[in-house]
């Protein structure tokens, strides 16, 4: 099924480190975007979660960060940047497991080292750059039939 | 499986309910790990998990689980009630430890989200 305009559409919305009463608001917002679109359900669910996953990262790590959205007829692109610490090596952050999450961000249901494998595995394009004290910008892609 | 059944197999008093008594849940994801449940989850399931926080319910909006059920008595506050009625996620509350209220839906002939 294709989207219900033949717009493209944008937005963004700001995240903020450190807050987990309202984490995963803007990726909920978003899916409602998307369900509004007329986007097919395993479409819509596989953007949620790669957002998802990605705002929760900015949430966990970062001072703040921004994530900006581009929907197309094509495509749904979505760039996550945040002033976060940054991440020493990507190789090793891609391995499913691997976690440098506090105790007390573990506790809460989180850090278990499966996000940003979680991200690839629902986009059909993922980069990953980052800059150590700087932050991180994830930016993924996901096709539209 | 209906809410009516979860009520029942897991002698489970309803938090959050819903006019909709059609659920009919297909499979099953017990965790307390939310990056778990993104990456196993399967839709129309069940989460059974003993954290009761907030984003606990957005990562059941995002993964497209219907109902949570908080094991071992653990009672949500009133923000992550307020969270769930308008996402309209039922929550059920069981004194079973996570282990014997998968065991007894498992039992009861509700499958695990990977099937394995």
């Amino acid at each position: 099924m294709s989207l219900n305009t033949d717009k493209t559409i944008e937005g963004s919305f700001q995240l903020i480190g450190g807050d987990f009463s309202i984490a995963g608001e803007s990726s909920a917002q978003l899916k409602k975007i998307l369900t509004d679109l007329g986007v097919e359900e395993d479409i819509i669910r596989r953007a949620s979660i790669a957002t998802f996953e990605a705002e929760m990262n900015v949430i966990i790590y970062a001072a703040a960060g921004t994530l900006n959205y581009t929907i197309t007829p094509e495509q749904i692109r979505i760039v996550i940047v945040d002033m976060g610490p940054g991440i020493k090596d990507i190789d090793q952050a891609m391995q499913e497991g691997f976690s440098t999450a506090p105790d007390w961000v573990r506790e809460m249901g989180w850090g278990a080292g499966m996000g940003l494998p979680n991200i690839k595995k629902n986009s059909d394009e993922f980069k990953l750059d980052s800059v150590v004290g700087e932050g991180t910008t994830v930016e993924m892609a996901i096709n539209l039939p | 499986m209906t809410l009516k059944e979860l009520e029942v197999i897991l002698q489970a008093e309803v938090i959050v309910g819903s006019d909709n008594q059609d659920f009919n849940i297909e499979s099953a994801c017990s965790a307390d790990m939310m990056s778990s449940v993104l990456y196993y989850h399967t839709p129309n399931s069940l989460l059974i998990t003993s954290l009761t926080q907030q984003h606990v319910i957005r990562t059941a909006e995002i993964a497209g689980i219907k109902i949570i059920v908080f094991v071992l008595n653990k009672q949500p506050d009133q923000a992550t009630i307020d969270l769930a009625k308008e996402k309209n996620i039922p929550i059920l509350v069981t004194s079973y430890c996570m282990y014997t209220a998968s065991g007894r839906l498992f039992e009861a002939g509700l499958p695990g989200c990977l099937n394995k």
